[in-house]
């Protein structure tokens, strides 16, 4: 194993013995083809990531947002990706480099589905079978994703173990990649799992912040002083990051979900957040060394955010370290602030976030006296997949600027 | 007794169960009634919330373990508690055991598991090259640390965990995570061909269902046969069924039995 599989302490490849001949192969690829653009790899990649995906994408002066904080705000329009996220820039990367590896079949897990929208697009793209484990509870919540995974050719296999979430979704799909490694690659979704993932996943979502940086500088011709992203697993986040990392000047702020509040129920295994770089402990998940929402005993505990792209226990091992050497500042905002900024950047803007974004919006506008003269927030995807949770959330709280919905009630729609 | 002298005089069997599975009494008696079958050493899972190496019938074991309330030192007053005669293996999950008590690492876990009688432990998710720790820990309270082989295992890998391999090897028959199946994958004997230099007893698990498939492995080599599902399988039909532990104790017994005589009746006959 290479030196670089960790991030100070953290990272590394904690994984049954049947996987590690795979991720071995997997580290083999990743140094070939993406560090070294061996066969022209990333010129194929970014060349789709243009064509089918619409790269390069606009930083946008926020205008009402600007005169609002009476400070820079800028926009880096992620949900203008194909797709409506982030996502597509790790799922079309890791698929792409399927097929420079052999492999003849795509497995991926998904929690909120967004993930497995990528990667069902992607795969069809690049004509590779496409199976998406997804917990039973996560189909029920999200029919529409389900939906489009399946129209897009994927097989959806619903996992049924546990509680039917995103957790048990990555063990089975690691499961699944045990038996079929040899003609198999496994998408993770996010900047978590064992070496080679997080660092590969972070250098296909980095074009966030390559594009972003260059951008910055052409319109305001400085640098600016804070990058804002929201953080779950870690990957629009890392992507935001990765080329400002090493320009001091820039403050990093990963926002959180605070959920309801940031203190634990032990006794219930539950933690009424998704703050683990704000409040977890170090331990080991899903292959890597992090930064994780646990009891005293180390048991794994069931996150909540109002926000299910939030929802994860763990969160990439670069950005534990990244937050131990001070060098990025986790925060975190709760579920009405940001629905508030939901609302606030739809309303304001004319842009419907993902209730993921909508934390990163949450937390300039608490604490935008302290983020300098200029501001990037990275708008990692779009909100409509969130209309029907929002509407519902908004109608069980008393939020200060959510739009009047008794329209329903008037016309009998029943929605609320 | 050391793991190795448990595969000294003929072929061992080793049966797994997760401890607390369906509940803390019920699975005392179960654990009970395999060494009274003939069990010569027996792996018992400390259930972890994420087990990533386990199939279907092992993880449903372990979520019916952890709503039964089986915490790690639960675990610890469990291996206390049960009367048996055979060495017993922890097999867990790293967090579990980098978690546990004050140390900054394994060591606190490892320190209460040899005082409560623990004798090695199997770690599905913590491969040779994160071991050192553990292996550590291991040496200084004289337990094993037992590695799993891979069918896929090769070179370089296999080198390491020779290196810090101690009690048995844990030899995996096929490709996939554990469950029972109905054939005898051939991997066994390319698997033993592979590590048959290695000083210690090799143990063959993943798919092993009847006495027929244990006379097998032995035949192709083995020195022991590790046997999962098709005895968790036996807790949960029990279970769903309302069984009796009685009853259910009473098949793992005859059960453990069958596979105790077919490994013996696969060993090499005496000159």
């Amino acid at each position: 194993m290479s030196t670089d599989s960790k991030f100070g302490e953290y990272g590394g490849q904690y994984v049954p013995e049947a996987l590690m001949p795979a991720i071995e192969e997997l580290t083999d690829a990743y140094e070939r083809y993406v560090l070294d653009n061996e066969d022209g790899f990333m010129d194929e990649f970014r060349e789709r990531m243009a064509d089918f995906g619409g790269r390069p994408l606009p930083l946008q002066r926020a205008d009402q947002l600007s005169q609002r904080y009476d400070t820079e705000v800028y926009l880096k329009r992620e949900d203008l990706l194909h797709g409506g996220a982030h996502k597509l820039n790790n799922a079309l990367g890791q698929v792409l480099l399927a097929k420079y590896m052999g492999k003849e079949r795509i497995i991926a897990e998904t929690g909120a589905g967004q993930h497995g929208t990528a990667t069902a697009m992607a795969a069809a793209h690049l004509d590779m079978p496409c199976e998406i484990y997804m917990g039973e509870t996560d189909i029920a919540r999200q029919r529409p994703n389900v939906f489009r995974m399946r129209t897009n050719g994927a097989e959806v296999n619903p996992v049924t173990t546990g509680r039917g979430t995103l957790k048990e979704a990555i063990s089975e799909t690691m499961r699944d990649w045990a038996r079929t490694v040899e003609n198999t690659h496994y998408v993770i979704g996010s900047v978590v799992g064992p070496h080679p993932f997080p660092s590969m996943v972070r250098d296909f979502q980095a074009l966030i912040s390559e594009e972003a940086r260059e951008q910055i500088q052409e319109k305001t011709s400085d640098l600016p002083d804070s990058v804002l992203a929201c953080a779950g697993g870690g990957s629009n986040t890392m992507g935001m990051f990765h080329n400002f990392v090493e320009d001091e000047t820039v403050d990093l702020y990963a926002v959180e979900a605070g959920g309801s509040s940031l203190s634990v129920d032990e006794e219930e295994g539950v933690a009424p957040n998704s703050a683990s770089l704000s409040t977890g402990e170090e331990g080991v998940l899903h292959g890597a060394r992090t930064k994780l929402l646990q009891d005293s005993d180390g048991q794994i505990m069931e996150s909540h955010s109002v926000s299910a792209g939030l929802d994860y226990a763990g969160v990439g091992p670069e950005l534990a370290h990244l937050v131990d050497e001070g060098r990025v500042e986790p925060v975190n905002v709760d579920d009405d602030t940001a629905l508030e900024a939901f609302h606030r950047l739809s309303q304001d803007e004319g842009i419907i976030p993902a209730l993921e974004t909508a934390h990163a919006f949450g937390y300039l506008e608490e604490h935008h006296d302290g983020l300098g003269e200029t501001v990037i927030v990275n708008v990692s995807g779009r909100g409509d997949k969130d209309l029907e949770t929002v509407i519902e959330e908004t109608g069980n709280r008393d939020l200060d600027n959510a739009p009047d919905m008794s329209i329903f009630r008037e016309i009998g729609g029943g929605m609320l | 007794m050391s793991l190795e002298a448990a595969f000294a005089d003929e072929p061992a069997f080793v049966p797994y169960l997760a401890a607390g599975d369906p509940s803390y009494e019920a699975s005392i008696e179960y654990v009970e009634a395999l060494a009274r079958g003939g069990a010569d050493a027996i792996e018992l899972g400390l259930p972890f919330s994420e087990p990533i190496a386990e199939g279907t019938t092992i993880q449903e074991a372990i979520v019916r373990a952890l709503d039964a309330g089986m915490t790690p030192d639960r675990y610890l007053e469990f291996v206390r508690e049960v009367d048996v005669d055979v060495p017993l293996v922890c097999m867990t999950y790293y967090n579990l055991i980098y978690q546990y008590g004050e140390s900054d690492g394994p060591r606190s876990f490892v320190e209460a598991a040899a005082e409560a009688g623990i004798e090695g432990f199997v770690v599905p998710d913590l491969p040779a090259e994160e071991a050192g720790p553990l292996r550590a820990a291991c040496d200084e309270f004289g337990l094993d640390l037992v590695f799993i082989v891979a069918p896929t295992t090769e070179g370089d890998r296999l080198e390491t965990m020779k290196e810090q391999v101690s009690g048995y090897v844990y030899v995996q028959a096929r490709l996939g995570t554990t469950g029972a199946r109905d054939e005898v994958s051939d991997y066994t004997e390319r698997s033993l061909a592979r590590i048959a230099d290695w000083d210690v007893p090799k143990a063959v698990g993943f798919g092993i269902k009847t006495g027929d498939h244990a006379e097998r492995i032995v035949r192709a080599g083995a020195d022991g046969i590790i046997v999962g599902s098709a005895l968790v399988d036996i807790v949960a039909e029990g279970y769903e069924n309302g069984d009796s532990t009685e009853v259910v104790a009473d098949r793992l017994e005859a059960k453990a039995r069958e596979l105790k005589e077919g490994a013996l009746a696969g060993a090499p006959v005496e000159q």
